[in-house]
């Protein structure tokens, strides 16, 4: 694996690849002393073109963790404002002979738009609203391990799921929807109209506007964060009228049928798309999906990093077109 | 304009067997920057056309040179160079330049350099608004009075429907047009760059529905109908906006249209790969989209195409697609991309493409000295062309000075051999 881009990219072997090292780096995890010299001698430069404290962090973890050597860049506002183009920035870094670039900028694309310009692996840490692979696969492993629990031989065609919340903006939802796919999951999105992407209809999904009406028969509910400012798009009246609508309402989580797991990928707004009684509760994986991040990010980076080391031994060719 | 003396200095033309767009076959005189009787002419260099075809001079109503503001990406001379190769023998100059032209001072600037230049006529296209701010009606009637026919805001919309009406109205005196970048800037705001539908939800980029560019054009059929004035629809793009054309012009509005290149073979499938070459305002459409252009310019729903040629320097390109520049080069590809997407599936014959390249852009922009039929006594501006050599398209095989090119690796046809202004070659292969 060169990059890692898109959920898409990922194949049911190399999920579970990642998946069951990542079990063992969350074994680490737990010991006193956590460093593994697995990566030593590589560098891992974290690029966050836009600010986001808990992916950082965990992407920061993971290199060090294994090793790498970790330097974080804030890009945030030095590429067009100082008139260099992402090209030269991302460029820049390369030619100083780092091996992965974490990527994470506002504008969806710019890490596959990267990939086309550096030597280095690539792995997007999220981009605008397009993806997030990362946090589908640390979802998917920490809903896994809740499945498993009850079930050791639990098959993912048999669980549904209900995605709920801001789908619109969010890049969370594209790339769980792809990993799912690769997965056979039944996948439901919730959510008003105003917030259904455009062209949802041709997603392997189902569609409801009633979040009542998939309650009852769903194993896992995803809430998604809902940024108060989208009520300036007009996306919906008040944040009132949006939680009686969609939000995991102590009232809905009584609704929910035994065990069904609730995710969200932070940082929550408690009281406006999940109430502090669903965030909180028995079923809730929110703290074991920060958990799962390192380890699979631990994971990931070396699945990349380790596939680059196989592949070439030498010089590389430069990839500048 | 044309100033028939102009040619007086240069070699008479004995153009030998060429095709005409109706089919017939025949020799043309160019003597004096005019078409004359081949026995007329005096020691002519003899051009050997057997196997070519002769077009009128390509007129694009649509370009964007650049100059005055950002010679980087193209100067009025490199821009001109790459028309005459393309075909063009005119090319309106678009108004977005820094300083913008909203004056009768930057008009004439504009034109004096496409003078020196010499390769093709530069109309300046005035601004509408003062500075294209939307605001205030810019100095239509002084940039009137130097030449100017067409107006235009063209990479802004003039939204306010109040101050489109008073521009409609204002132009009639003399016979202008209001050339509109129809978008709506609340439907598809500063953020819209990827057709609204399965790509722009899946890619996660900022839609741009085809009803902000229909419900404009609606609005200014009306306004049209209101006036009395005449309304032109730039780089229209949807087959939304195709209906409401069919609509007005089934009802008698004076409303014009003209269809990029691209929009006639690109879709938005291209922009899965972020590439910013393929960001474009108004953006690539769906497959029925480009069947709904292609349609309309078959049956003159669409009466011209106007490349919307749009050179940037690769540092404005080279950013994340959302904070790229918009735009494409269009101008030495338009003529091929024509032919592919209109003549070879049977959309168009030669006289279509002579009146859509050529008569309807003339007329449209108000240019009488261009997009005249290829007779004696017209002025002596055309284009020979072998409609069937292809090329791979190199990018940088260019004479614009940008290297935005769509076009870049696809196999097209490559028809121009020689191109005629005022009587001298523009361009020969």
């Amino acid at each position: 694996m060169k990059h890692l881009l898109s959920a898409a990219d990922l194949s049911r072997p190399e999920i579970d690849a990642i998946w069951e090292l990542a079990e063992e780096m969350s074994e680490v995890q737990h010991r006193e002393i956590k460093k593994l010299p697995t990566l030593r001698g590589r560098t891992v430069v974290n690029m966050f073109f836009e600010d986001s404290t808990r992916t950082r962090s965990s992407f920061e973890l993971a290199g060090k963790w294994l090793s790498a050597d970790v330097i974080n860049v804030s890009a945030k506002g030095s590429s067009t404002s100082k008139g260099e183009s992402l090209r030269d920035t991302v460029a820049t870094l390369d030619a100083m002979g780092v091996d992965a670039l974490v990527v994470r900028h506002s504008a969806s694309g710019a890490p596959a738009q990267t990939a086309q310009w550096v030597r280095a692996s690539v792995i997007n840490a999220g981009d605008g609203t397009h993806e997030h692979p990362t946090q589908a696969l640390l979802d998917g492993f920490a809903l896994g391990r809740h499945f498993r629990a009850s079930d050791p031989d639990f098959d993912w065609a048999d669980k549904k799921i209900a995605i709920v919340g801001d789908l619109t903006h969010s890049r969370v939802v594209r790339s769980n929807v792809l990993l799912q796919q690769t997965l056979g999951a039944q996948v439901t999105l919730v959510a008003p109209p105003t917030l259904l992407p455009s062209g949802v209809d041709t997603w392997p999904v189902e569609v409801c506007t009633d979040f009542d009406a998939v309650l009852g028969e769903v194993d896992a509910v995803m809430m998604l964060r809902v940024q108060r400012e989208r009520m300036a798009g007009g996306f919906f009246p008040t944040p009132r009228e949006y939680t009686v609508g969609y939000g995991l309402t102590r009232d809905r989580l009584a609704r929910l049928r035994p065990g069904t797991a609730i995710c969200h990928p932070g940082p929550m707004n408690r009281g406006l798309e999940i109430s502090a009684d669903a965030a909180d509760a028995a079923q809730s994986l929110v703290l074991e999906q920060v958990a799962a991040g390192v380890a699979v990010r631990m994971s990931v980076l070396y699945h990349v990093l380790s596939g680059e080391t196989a592949a070439t031994g030498g010089s590389k060719e430069r990839r500048s077109e | 304009m044309n100033d028939p003396n102009k040619g007086a200095d240069v070699t008479d033309l004995l153009i030998a067997g060429v095709q005409l767009p109706n089919g017939t076959r025949t020799d043309l005189g160019v003597s004096g920057g005019r078409l004359v009787e081949p026995a007329q002419l005096s020691r002519p260099e003899r051009i050997d056309a057997a196997g070519l075809l002769a077009l009128p001079g390509l007129v694009d109503p649509h370009t964007h040179l650049r100059e005055p503001g950002r010679e980087d990406a193209e100067t009025i001379e490199s821009g001109t160079r790459a028309a005459a190769r393309g075909g063009f023998t005119a090319v309106c100059a678009m108004a977005n330049t820094s300083p913008v032209t909203d004056t009768a001072e930057i008009a004439n600037l504009v034109r004096g350099l496409g003078e020196a230049a010499g390769h093709a006529y530069v109309a300046p296209v005035g601004a509408v608004t003062k500075g294209l701010r939307g605001e205030e009606l810019a100095e239509l009637g002084l940039m009137a009075r130097t030449g100017v026919r067409m107006f235009s805001d063209d990479g802004k919309c003039v939204h306010d429907p109040l101050l489109m009406r008073r521009a409609l109205e204002y132009v009639r005196a003399f016979d202008g047009v209001i050339a509109q970048h129809a978008q709506d800037p609340r439907l598809a705001g500063p953020g819209a760059c990827c057709d609204e539908g399965e790509y722009s939800g899946r890619l996660g980029l900022g839609g741009w529905p085809a009803q902000a560019e229909s419900v404009i054009v609606a609005r200014d059929a009306q306004l049209a109908e209101l006036t009395g004035s005449r309304v032109h629809v730039c780089h229209a793009s949807t087959a939304e906006t195709v209906d409401v054309l069919r609509w007005a012009k089934a009802r008698g509005i004076n409303i014009t249209a003209e269809a990029t290149p691209h929009h006639l073979m690109l879709s938005v499938a291209e922009v899965a790969s972020y590439d910013p070459t393929y960001k474009v305002n108004p953006p690539l459409r769906s497959e029925e989209d480009i069947t709904a252009i292609r349609d309309a310019l078959a049956d003159g729903t669409i009466d011209a195409v106007g490349t919307d040629h749009a050179p940037h320097a690769r540092q404005d390109k080279e950013h994340a697609f959302t904070d790229a520049a918009f735009g494409m080069l269009g101008l030495e590809t338009a003529l091929g991309v024509v032919i592919e997407a209109m003549v070879n599936p049977g959309l168009l014959d030669w006289a279509g493409v002579a009146d859509r390249m050529a008569y309807a852009p003339a007329r449209i922009a108000g240019l009488t000295d261009q997009g005249q039929p290829l007779q004696p006594g017209s002025p002596a501006h055309l284009c020979l062309i072998d409609p069937t050599r292809r090329t791979r398209v190199d990018r940088e095989d260019s004479l614009s000075l940008s290297r935005n090119n769509p076009w870049h690796g696809r196999d097209l046809p490559d028809p121009v051999e020689l191109t005629i202004y005022r009587g001298r070659v523009s361009y020969r292969r």
